[in-house]
């Protein structure tokens, strides 16, 4: 605390610099900050505010209603609403969990054994940060036709685990908190690979795995189908709210109510793991 | 115990790296199939002519020939993709940078919840909506109606179905949700720098904030630069949902398709995978020399030209 207040009175500081960096930082703020705010106000507007004209910013009698409609409103899908929302939370926990434990696991190898091949796996992992899901569309489709995994939740998952972004977090992670004083100590008492993977490695390595459970779960959680699902039951919440979107300005109250819905679980899932976030993020460089 | 495994002949794998090896399994095997073998089998199928249906075809350097030559909606695509990650991407890196650095002096109450503010939006994944809602054609929609009370336009304007004015507000939203990763980063980069490097540079004559950033905070942190800008170089060349959300597939002459949206459609629609395939690989190299021209760019941080 007193660092910060002391760094506040550097002499490298300027009055004038200050008024422009508090004016670009409120501007941001505002920037970022305005949709979501005219999310939530259009979310608690009754109908005939939002048909009114000209539009008003603000709600004047704020309501619940586009909120209690959800359930008639999504009641008559072909599928129950219910089976969209385990779909959505099956897929993210499923392969959150699985990229955690796989990711670290290589991680642990790449970051703590001797053994060939492992720089040069670790190098290709890296130039795989450059390609997402989404840049490899096509040609994972490709595979996914070829292992015959099309329309079934398979697709969503098994990309999802070798995520390079992910192992590759654990591992810069894993070199600066896990010393290798640590790994010989644990090797003298005997113990197997497997066994100081659980009982030592993982233990420490909490704030990074904490981390990739937030960016697994955030990307996961938004996932819509592509090209790679047709049964309506195996199709995701977003998707379901993308529908609602679609049907215009009588709808709008309902579908930013569905957005503020879907916001909170990433929400809540960030102020879960914020601290263990940053702590991960500060071991994140690309040494070149 | 420990010593006589050392002393074992070289080839012999010792239990422990056995272990080690089997600990590579679930990951790289995953990673082999669904990141390597679709590089690799899109490399080989670019020169093939392959419908999904019949055997491939080998066609040489056809599909490569048509894409450069023959093909108009490729070159403009290719434009499209380039002009959105020429500005995006750095508009994106730098403003992820600008206010990590900006946040990065407060005390860490105050630093939590900008940080929270900032991080929001790319946080939410789908909350484009939002935008959808806002700017939509008719007079009914917030932004209309008040460019239209301000009497700036007469006639409301459908954003996502002009080629005028549909890549710019893409632009904003995509500037608006990519204070992710890389920003986190950023953050917990800048709280890292050992704070006696300032008062060092202060006495050694740094006496604007901008000579501080430039000669002792930017090359303190070059490899979390590094790691923020392929985070950023991957989001902007993958941009596509969003555009094909807001905008439709195919937008207005094109005016906002990019390559990632049109391999798919040539992919994924029309089933000509060999073409896809060397569409694909052009995507690849083009991000692969992006990478490296930014590592380049970034080893003169701290340099100073006088």
């Amino acid at each position: 605390m007193a660092k910060h207040v002391a760094q506040y009175r550097r002499y490298t500081r300027s009055t004038a610099g200050s008024i422009g960096y508090f004016t670009i930082l409120i501007l941001a703020g505002l920037f970022m900050v305005f949709p979501l705010f005219y999310c939530i106000i259009t979310s608690l507007k009754p109908l005939d505010e939002l048909l009114i004209f000209p539009p008003k910013f603000f709600v004047r009698r704020p309501t619940l209603t586009n909120y209690t409609v959800l359930p008639a409103l999504l009641g008559n899908l072909q599928i129950p609403v219910s089976r969209y929302v385990f779909n959505s939370i099956f897929i993210a926990i499923v392969s959150t969990f699985l990229t955690i434990i796989a990711g670290s696991m290589a991680a642990f190898t790449f970051s703590k054994s001797k053994v060939k091949g492992r720089k040069i796996l670790f190098l290709i992992v890296q130039v795989m940060l450059l390609y997402n899901g989404v840049t490899l569309g096509v040609p994972q489709y490709l595979i996914f036709t070829g292992l015959d995994i099309i329309d079934t939740y398979w697709v969503y998952i098994l990309p999802a685990i070798p995520s390079a972004v992910n192992c590759f977090l654990m591992k810069q992670f894993m070199d600066v908190s896990v010393p290798d004083t640590l790994m010989e100590a644990a090797r003298i008492d005997g113990a197997r690979v497997s066994t100081m993977y659980w009982r030592v490695v993982m233990p420490i390595m909490k704030p990074a795995w904490m981390t990739v459970l937030l960016f697994s779960f955030q990307s996961m959680w938004s996932v819509v189908p592509g090209g790679t699902i047709f049964s309506e039951q195996l199709k995701t919440l977003p998707f379901v709210m993308s529908s609602i979107t679609a049907g215009g300005i009588a709808r709008a109250g309902s579908s930013m109510a569905v957005t503020v819905i879907l916001m909170i679980p990433p929400i809540a899932v960030f102020l879960f793991t914020q601290s263990n976030v940053m702590e991960t993020m500060s071991s994140s460089g690309i040494k070149e | 115990m420990q010593r006589r495994i050392e002393k074992l002949p070289r080839k012999k794998l010792t239990n422990e790296e056995v272990e080690f090896y089997l600990f590579l399994i679930p990951f790289i095997g995953t990673f082999f199939v669904f990141n390597i073998l679709p590089v690799v089998s899109s490399m080989v199928l670019s020169f093939f002519d392959f419908d999904m249906l019949s055997t491939p075809t080998f066609v040489g350097f056809g599909n490569y020939l048509r894409m450069f030559v023959k093909d108009q909606v490729f070159s403009k695509v290719v434009g499209t993709t380039l002009k959105f990650a020429v500005i995006a991407g750095p508009a994106s890196y730098i403003l992820a940078f600008l206010l990590a650095w900006m946040i990065n002096e407060f005390p860490r109450a105050i630093r939590v919840f900008l940080t929270f503010i900032f991080y929001v939006p790319a946080l939410v994944g789908n909350a484009y909506y939002i935008w959808q809602i806002m700017f939509s054609g008719d007079s009914y929609a917030y932004v209309n109606n008040f460019l239209i009370s301000f009497g700036f336009i007469t006639e409301p304007i459908q954003w996502f179905q002009d080629s005028q004015y549909n890549f710019t507000i893409i632009l904003i939203i995509q500037l608006w949700m990519s204070m992710g990763t890389s920003f986190l980063a950023n953050i917990a980069g800048l709280q890292n720098v050992n704070t006696e490097l300032y008062e060092a540079g202060a006495i050694d004559g740094v006496r604007t904030r901008w000579h501080e950033l430039w000669y002792i905070t930017m090359p303190s942190m070059k490899s979390i630069l590094l790691f923020s800008a392929v985070m950023q170089i991957q989001s902007v060349f993958s941009a596509s949902t969003l555009m094909q959300t807001l905008a439709g597939y195919p937008s207005v002459s094109n005016s906002v398709d990019t390559l990632v949206s049109y391999i798919s459609d040539i992919g994924t629609v029309r089933y000509e995978m060999g073409y896809a395939s060397a569409l694909s690989v052009f995507l690849f190299i083009i991000i692969l020399i992006v990478r490296y021209l930014i590592g380049g760019l970034l080893n003169l941080v701290g340099k100073s030209d006088r």
